[in-house]
């Protein structure tokens, strides 16, 4: 699934064509004809700055992120990861007093531009947080067909359809297909965290933002995340924030490395990992600081 | 070193003070104990099927009840529960998810003060407001002065269980792409609904008992009410009515309305105590 | 997007800046200043739950309109007068509301003295000094107490306690303290130190809550600090959290105050409703609020009607006055306020 064959109800305003891998206009996207087969950017990040008050969070980050693979933000605590990774669904805007400047295109788009709702955005890049969240007073399919039903869809059919093929894809309809109306505090942590994608995957989003997704989870859990996020990438785009290093390493195909809010390197994560450009990214990934 | 003497001085001490503020708690809660003890046994007896079932008698003619009383009570709390409520909880929303620091204070110092002014109060403004307009106490003017004094009570508590939502529901939903005011409706207030239902709930027991605001609003009667712009009986104020005046079996009466009033206010307190044992639980 | 979206105060709440302003120095792409598209329907319920905030505001300006617009024919035909003068003569049309003023006084005063030390201790008590496992179940009682409505207390004030005020408290009182004008003169039993105990009563369980909340917001650093010093438990109290506390308390004090000012139905049962200023505490009395209660539905004449009128509008002012000086008291101590 991509991008063009989304039938989401609310399509936000396309300034340009619908399909992502054909709306390229920058000079260093891969070659045209090598559309079909090459992983398109989703996002294009421009001098990213963010500031929170007087607090300069990022500062000048530019960087482009394939679209259908796994992008790992990797730095110490305080680095800016997580905002970073906040800015790419407008979830920093939540917080007071926050500024940014540059820009942010999602398959060309600028979701930032003046007629972009940051609620569409969030439609099409969803979210899945470090502590599980599932709605404490709604049942497991609730959980899952919350963001389609407060967007309007009634269909049983469809949400029926749409439940059973997120907790597919995030490999929990097994456990839960005989309890789907069971509370889903019920759950395990590491079910919940899935269900939590679920959720999120519900929507169908192009990318999925993961704030260390498995930080609270037992290592079992831990691999079940990790398999799952690798099995998502044949359809989505994902970003994911991670302190943990061999994480990065086996799930991830890029991986950007941040320090005291500036990207100091970005690359193929085998390339960070095994002969990085920058001595801070070395002393980072083999554990020398941070 | 401290000298053996001196300890035992600051341990007796120690004790002593146990002691007297235990004696302060005890002496708190005594009048509760002795008002459960004589409603119990000047009130139980007066109940029976009668007493709610039947209208209040004349003075000399023995039996009668206080159903109407029992039914005002019921519909002027109902009146006020629909008049009150739609402000106290979309207000309390708005505190707890839009106002600025500034405005959030200012609302919510008002609401505190407004929990402070005397129930009495309540009532004459609204005889001003409303008897004196409609030319006649009513059931209206009943409801309206308990679902006022419902506004601040509701105003609040649903402002801080509201509060108490952690803020990742509100990432949660917003990061699916849900607006914001569907958020706060169909996420935010469904996960606190039972903390608010809480304190609605308590603020209902507190309005019921409440006469003064009822004195010259609702004004009592002893007939069925039929119309909103009707008098109507209250229990409160059937008691009150009764207990001042100057019949033995008026006052038997009274005894037992008290009765069947504060075990309906128990009850609810009960309720919502069981209600709240799991706040939140996650 | 009414005006309210172009002017977001600095905020507390979770939401705001939702839709932030977006600074660009470098002209480098297309932002505007009020970033993001929302529905309308964001805004129409913003305005909505604005609009029920705001009926708290609209109801302190309208309860004391009301009250100062069915009061004027008084306010101008007795001045400052109507407030200093004893006078209260419906017959004459002579108002004055020093009786119920003094009554007012006296039987909060009454009630404090009783009330204070009794609910600090209670309060001492359930947070720092009680076994563990009374500490629910005894502040719970207290709740309860708290729910009994001022009707019921009152009932059980007329049939049970005056009378055991009148044959027992009262003639000891008298023999032990009688050198005194307070305790002094005829029993009825009805009185205004009958009204003070029964405000008492009634002030105990919010002075008790308000108090334990003060209490147990006391940082656990000063209870170790006294208690790594050898301090017994008594000790940690006094120094640790009483002096710690001080403020709040007077905060919670002064709310219970507040209550007890605008007491009405059970103080009007038992006080003997005389508009009188007597020295003994023996002598019934009149509060400001009872007389309210007793004459408004008999007040047959204009000006009759609006010096209760009057009257209520003392009552409210200084209740307001009395509740605003609690809440400051108290948010000074606590941060947020404290509900009652």
């Amino acid at each position: 699934m991509n991008a063009s064959t989304i039938d989401f109800p609310v399509q936000m305003n396309r300034n340009e064509s619908n399909a992502p891998g054909q709306n390229m206009q920058k000079p260093n996207s891969p070659e045209p004809e090598a559309h079909a087969i090459a992983p398109a950017t989703a996002f294009q990040i421009g001098k990213l700055s963010v500031s929170f008050g007087a607090h300069t969070v990022l500062k000048d980050v530019s960087l482009d992120i394939k679209a259908r693979s796994v992008t790992a933000i990797i730095g110490p605590s305080g680095c800016g990861k997580s905002t970073f990774l906040r800015s790419l669904n407008r979830m920093h805007e939540l917080v007071p007093d926050a500024r940014m400047t540059g820009t942010i295109r999602l398959f060309g788009e600028n979701i930032y531009g003046p007629e972009i709702d940051p609620v569409v955005v969030r439609r099409r890049v969803g979210m899945v947080f470090q502590k599980s969240n599932p709605f404490p007073t709604m049942s497991i399919s609730e959980n899952v067909t919350v963001g389609l039903r407060l967007n309007g869809i009634r269909n049983k059919g469809i949400l029926q359809e749409r439940l059973e093929k997120s907790l597919k894809m995030a490999a929990l309809w097994d456990e839960v297909k005989d309890r789907l109306n069971a509370a889903s505090t019920s759950l395990s942590g590491g079910q919940q965290q899935r269900l939590c994608i679920a959720r999120a995957l519900a929507v169908e989003p192009e990318v999925i933002l993961m704030d260390e997704p498995a930080s609270a989870l037992d290592p079992l859990a831990t691999t079940k995340i990790e398999e799952l996020i690798l099995d998502l990438k044949k359809d989505f785009t994902i970003v994911i924030v991670t302190h943990n290093m061999q994480q990065a390493a086996r799930i991830s195909d890029q991986t950007a490395f941040f320090y005291l809010g500036e990207l100091v390197e970005y690359a193929a994560t085998r390339k960070i990992f095994t002969n990085p450009s920058v001595k801070q990214t070395e002393d980072y990934v083999t554990g020398r600081f941070g | 070193m401290e000298s053996a003497s001196h300890h035992s001085y600051r341990k007796g001490k120690n004790v002593l003070m146990q002691l007297v503020t235990l004696a302060c708690a005890l002496l708190t809660i005594i009048p509760l104990f002795l008002i459960f003890f004589h409603l119990l046994r000047s009130g139980f007896g007066s109940l029976n099927l009668a007493f709610f079932t039947h209208l209040p008698r004349p003075v000399g003619e023995p039996g009668g009840g206080m159903a109407n009383a029992i039914v005002g009570t019921l519909v002027l709390l109902g009146l006020a529960t629909v008049l009150g409520v739609p402000f106290g909880v979309f207000g309390g929303v708005y505190l707890a998810e839009y106002a600025s620091r500034r405005v959030a204070w200012i609302i919510r110092f008002t609401a505190d003060i407004l929990n402070g002014v005397p129930s009495i109060i309540w009532g004459m403004a609204v005889y001003a407001l409303v008897v004196l307009r409609m030319k006649g106490f009513s059931v209206l003017a009943g409801g309206i002065v308990l679902g006022m004094m419902m506004i601040p009570m509701v105003l609040r508590t649903t402002e801080e269980v509201l509060l108490l939502v952690p803020s990742g529901y509100r990432e949660a939903a917003l990061a699916l792409g849900i607006s914001r005011w569907r958020t706060v409706c169909s996420i935010i207030v469904r996960t606190a609904l039972k903390a608010i239902v809480t304190g609605l709930l308590l603020s209902l027991a507190r309005v019921a008992g409440e006469t003064a605001p009822l004195l010259f609003t609702a004004f009592g009667n002893s007939v069925w009410s039929h119309h909103l712009s009707d008098p109507i009986a209250a229990l409160p104020l059937q008691i009150f009515t009764f207990a001042i005046a100057p019949y033995d079996d008026w006052h038997r009466q009274a005894w037992a309305g008290a009765l069947v009033l504060l075990l309906m206010i128990t009850l609810i307190n009960i309720v919502v105590r069981l209600l709240t044992r799991d706040r939140f639980a996650k | 997007m009414g005006r309210w979206a172009s002017v977001p105060p600095a905020s507390a709440g979770p939401f705001q800046n939702l839709g932030m302003k977006t600074k660009d120095p470098g002209g480098d792409a297309g932002f505007s200043q009020d970033t993001g598209v929302k529905s309308p329907w964001d805004s129409i319920f913003k305005w909505f739950t604005f609009l029920m905030a705001m009926s708290v505001i609209a109801l302190i300006f309208l309860v004391g309109y009301e009250l100062f617009k069915s009061s004027r024919l008084s306010i101008s035909k007795f001045g400052w007068r109507f407030l200093v003068s004893s006078d209260w003569d419906p017959v004459a049309e002579q108002f004055g509301a020093l009786p119920f003023i003094f009554g007012t006084l006296v039987s909060s005063l009454i009630a404090l003295i009783i009330a204070v030390p009794l609910s600090i201790g209670t309060a001492l008590y359930l947070t720092e000094l009680a076994p563990v496992w009374v500490r629910a179940p005894l502040a719970f009682l207290v709740q309860l107490l708290s729910a009994v409505p001022s009707v019921i207390l009152g009932l059980w004030g007329i049939f049970v306690m005056v009378p055991w005020l009148r044959e027992n408290l009262f003639p000891w009182l008298r023999s032990a303290f009688g050198f005194s004008p307070l305790f002094q003169g005829p029993i009825y039993g009805v009185s205004i130190l009958a009204g003070g105990i029964i405000i008492a009563i009634m002030i105990l369980p919010i002075i008790t809550s308000v108090s334990r909340e003060i209490i147990r917001s006391v940082p656990g650093l000063q209870r170790e600090a006294a208690y790594a010093l050898g301090a017994t438990r008594w000790e940690v109290t006094r120094i640790a959290v009483l002096s710690y506390a001080k403020k709040g308390l007077f905060g919670a004090v002064i709310l219970g105050l507040g209550r007890a000012l605008g007491e009405t139905m059970a103080v009007t049962m038992v006080i003997g409703n005389r508009p009188e200023i007597a020295k003994s505490l023996f002598a019934p009395g009149y509060t400001l609020a009872s007389v309210v209660a007793n004459e408004f539905a008999e007040a047959t004449t204009e000006i009759y009607l609006h010096a209760l009128f009057e009257i209520g509008l003392v009552l409210l002012g200084v209740t307001v006055l009395v509740n605003a000086l609690a809440q400051l008291l108290l948010r000074a101590f606590g941060g947020s306020g404290v509900k009652a």
